[in-house]
């Protein structure tokens, strides 16, 4: 616990150092050890052959990608990702990753790059943020449409106009039909071990990954992270089958011209590659959590058992939500969380199992779908209709564009939530 | 009529493209495809963006191509084909070779970025644009490679393309590649040697074809070469190469007035002598520049 307690601090001290040197506004502090990462801590004697290091969310992302041994690599720089490519690139430089660097134009040929590397074979990883998601708009649904296993980090930054390069998951909410999974990251330890999972659950059910961090809040902010063995990790990776690929002793073509029948038929089975997902993401979380002692799903129910009232985040925010759990349940309030990780695919029964009979829920959403509202809030309002039961429902819009979601708004929601207020509040 | 060089094809020849394939018969892109294909060979990818050639193909599950091909989108053809190159080194198979095959929309206009972008790293790649001069698979609509005069589907004979067609061969020597040339399908003999060259170098390389298309340039089908030639021989396609800032013209023909090469097409029927004498100003002057180049 010592060595965990320095850890602590010293993460304290490089986030106020930072705050100082950058300005930046960080949530609150005190939430940093998330409940997987005191699970983690208590559980640090099983966990096999890692090293804790102090990592920014961007580092972590990086890391991911290199101990999952990627071999093509294709980006274009955007503030806040940068520095995931270049760590990546230094991690070339150093031999430490084996990869084809390529930088290229534009974010759309990057992933245009990523999908021909992807095609022939090779493991493919591209990282980006908000204007460069949504050019890349088109070629995610090609992606995904062509099934290549790509992975990409894309780390949650506002779209314009006006400017605005602080957290909001507008970016990627924004891509939510285009085929691919999306895991939101609450921590920097779930960066990297995300990042190790998707290419596991892609490369299983042919579908590309999205894994989601909030801008500087975990992308520019240092947190204790455990890091696997590369070799633990290759083994955990290993592929039992051959996937489809480019190949001129067995041509065939990716993407051509498909009727009406042959197309319906496509995207249904894209569809239901994407239930398998729900099932492996499970799957694949438990035998992570056996090899490298955490453990990961869908959704995670934090304090829900006997709760009344429901807290239901994604990302960053969790952590102050967490925080804001316990102090209410000191106080004797029932209270819980739900946080869910996957937008896509959606857990749908999950939500509803952990949902059903509570009284009243508030969704946050750092997004806003204008004219709609929240995306989670709307993606759990349509998962509970039909349900019995149903807890009164409040989307709560917080957060957009980095403004800072502190634990006294936190309050302030749960107070309101209290007096049964249902319907779309705006934090800010 | 000058004579022509007769070339004979083979006919043990290896066809990568097989018969049933739904260009519009006498289509000068799928002649293009065809003997560059014959002669790269069949250790080769290939990635096609939007274009007349992703239905050409024929629909799923059928396929008239023998090799592993990657449909893109319009924009993407140089960035796709870059990224199968790195994949293939990434999986150490450095014998295969990597064609795009794109429309001149995919590389003069919407696919101009990502060209430019795969010349400008010299990515190992060989871009072939097959050159049919407008949007020919959504119905004959203007594109900056449409030539002055023109009419299409968006510039009317009442209101025909004021602007010169753009200059391709001149942007990507621009960056600095190792090969680019013009072939044309009319001349077999010397697109056999620019495309073997273009196989044996290592770099981004360039091929323009002239891709004479019968529904959207207005002329009979059985025509093709015959109008390739013609193309060639009044200098409004000059065949040529050039190994980076090296450039040759490797045909010289004798020159033919352009108005045979104009009169033989309805898009460029509504042109007058004045217009006419226009456009032969602008090919004598282009062929001077390449001839004062050289």
């Amino acid at each position: 616990m010592a060595a965990g307690t320095v850890c602590l601090c010293v993460r304290i001290y490089a986030l106020s150092s930072k705050i100082k040197r950058q300005g930046l506004i960080i949530p609150t502090v005190k939430g940093v050890e998330s409940a997987h990462m005191n699970a983690n801590a208590k559980r640090s004697s099983c966990v096999p052959s890692s090293s804790r290091k102090l990592l920014t969310g961007n580092e972590a992302a990086a890391l991911g990608a290199v101990l999952c041994s990627v071999e093509v690599i294709a980006a274009y720089p955007i503030t806040p990702q940068t520095t995931i490519v270049e760590t990546l690139s230094e991690a070339i430089a150093k031999g430490e990753l084996r990869a084809q660097f390529m930088e290229v134009e534009s974010e759309h040929s990057a992933l245009a790059a990523c999908m021909g590397a992807s095609a022939v074979g090779a493991r493919a990883y591209t990282a980006t943020s908000s204007q460069g998601l949504t050019l890349m708009h088109e070629l995610l649904f090609w992606t995904a449409g062509a099934r290549l296993p790509i992975v990409m980090v894309n780390v949650n930054r506002a779209v314009g106009a006006p400017w605005n390069i602080w957290a909001d998951q507008l970016d990627s909410v924004a891509q939510r039909d285009t085929g691919w999974m999306q895991f939101y990251c609450e921590t920097n330890q779930e960066v990297l071990d995300t990042t190790i999972q998707a290419y596991r659950i892609s490369e299983n059910v042919l579908l590309p990954s999205l894994v989601v961090m909030d801008a500087f809040y975990l992308s520019h902010t240092w947190e204790p992270v455990y890091v696997p063995e590369k070799r633990l990790v290759t083994q955990f990776l290993k592929q039992s089958y051959k996937r489809p690929i480019l190949d001129v002793n067995r041509p065939c073509s990716f993407g051509a011209l498909a009727g009406p029948d042959n197309y319906f038929i496509f995207r249904r089975s894209m569809h239901m590659a994407m239930e398998e997902a729900l099932c492996l993401i499970t799957q694949v979380g438990t035998e992570f959590e056996r090899m490298f002692g955490r453990r990961y799903e869908p959704v995670e129910e934090y304090q829900l058992k006997d709760a009344h009232s429901v807290f239901v985040t994604a990302g960053s925010i969790t952590g102050t939500a967490r925080n804001v759990v316990d102090s209410l349940r000191v106080e004797g309030e029932r209270v819980g969380l739900l946080k869910i990780r996957n937008l896509r695919p959606f857990p749908i029964e999950r939500v509803r199992k952990a949902l059903m009979g509570k009284k009243r829920c508030a969704v946050i959403d750092r997004n806003l779908s204008v004219g709609g509202g929240g995306v989670f809030y709307t993606e759990v309002k349509a998962a509970l209709c039909g349900c019995k039961k149903v807890p009164k429902l409040m989307g709560v819009v917080a957060g957009l564009g980095g403004k800072d979601v502190k634990e006294h708004d936190l309050m302030k929601v749960y107070r309101t939530l209290e007096r049964d207020t249902q319907g779309l509040l705006w934090l800010g | 009529m000058a004579r022509v060089t007769q070339v004979t094809i083979p006919r043990q020849m290896t066809e990568l493209i097989s018969s049933g394939h739904k260009a519009c018969p006498g289509c000068g892109g799928i002649l293009v495809v065809r003997h560059v294909l014959r002669i790269i060979g069949s250790k080769t990818i290939i990635t096609v963006p939007a274009s007349c050639l992703t239905v050409m193909e024929g629909e799923y599950p059928r396929s008239a191509f023998k090799l592993p091909l990657f449909h893109t989108t319009i924009e993407t053809a140089a960035a796709v084909a870059a990224g199968i190159r790195a994949g293939l080194r990434a999986k150490q198979q450095n014998d295969i070779h990597v064609v795009a095959f794109a429309g001149d929309g995919g590389t003069y206009d919407i696919g101009l970025q990502a060209l430019s972008g795969a010349a400008e790293r010299n990515e190992d790649i060989l871009y072939v644009c097959y050159d049919n001069e407008a949007y020919m698979n959504t119905g004959l609509q203007r594109s900056s490679s449409t030539p002055y005069g023109a009419s299409t589907s968006t510039t009317s004979s009442d209101n025909f393309k004021t602007q010169q067609k753009k200059d391709i061969i001149q942007i990507m020597l621009a960056h600095n590649i190792p090969y680019a040339a013009t072939i044309c399908v009319s001349y077999l003999d010397d697109l056999k040697m620019k495309v073997k060259k273009a196989a044996s170098i290592e770099g981004t390389r360039f091929l323009l074809a002239l891709a004479p298309c019968p529904p959207g340039w207005g002329y009979s089908s059985d025509r093709t070469i015959e109008l390739g030639r013609l193309a060639v021989r009044s200098r409004v396609f000059p065949l040529l190469e050039a190994e980076h800032d090296k450039i040759r013209l490797t045909k010289r023909p004798a020159k033919i007035p352009v108005s045979r090469y104009l009169s033989m097409q309805n898009r460029f029927r509504h042109l007058t002598d004045q217009e006419i004498a226009r456009i032969q100003e602008n090919v004598d002057d282009k062929w001077r520049n390449i001839f004062k180049a050289e």
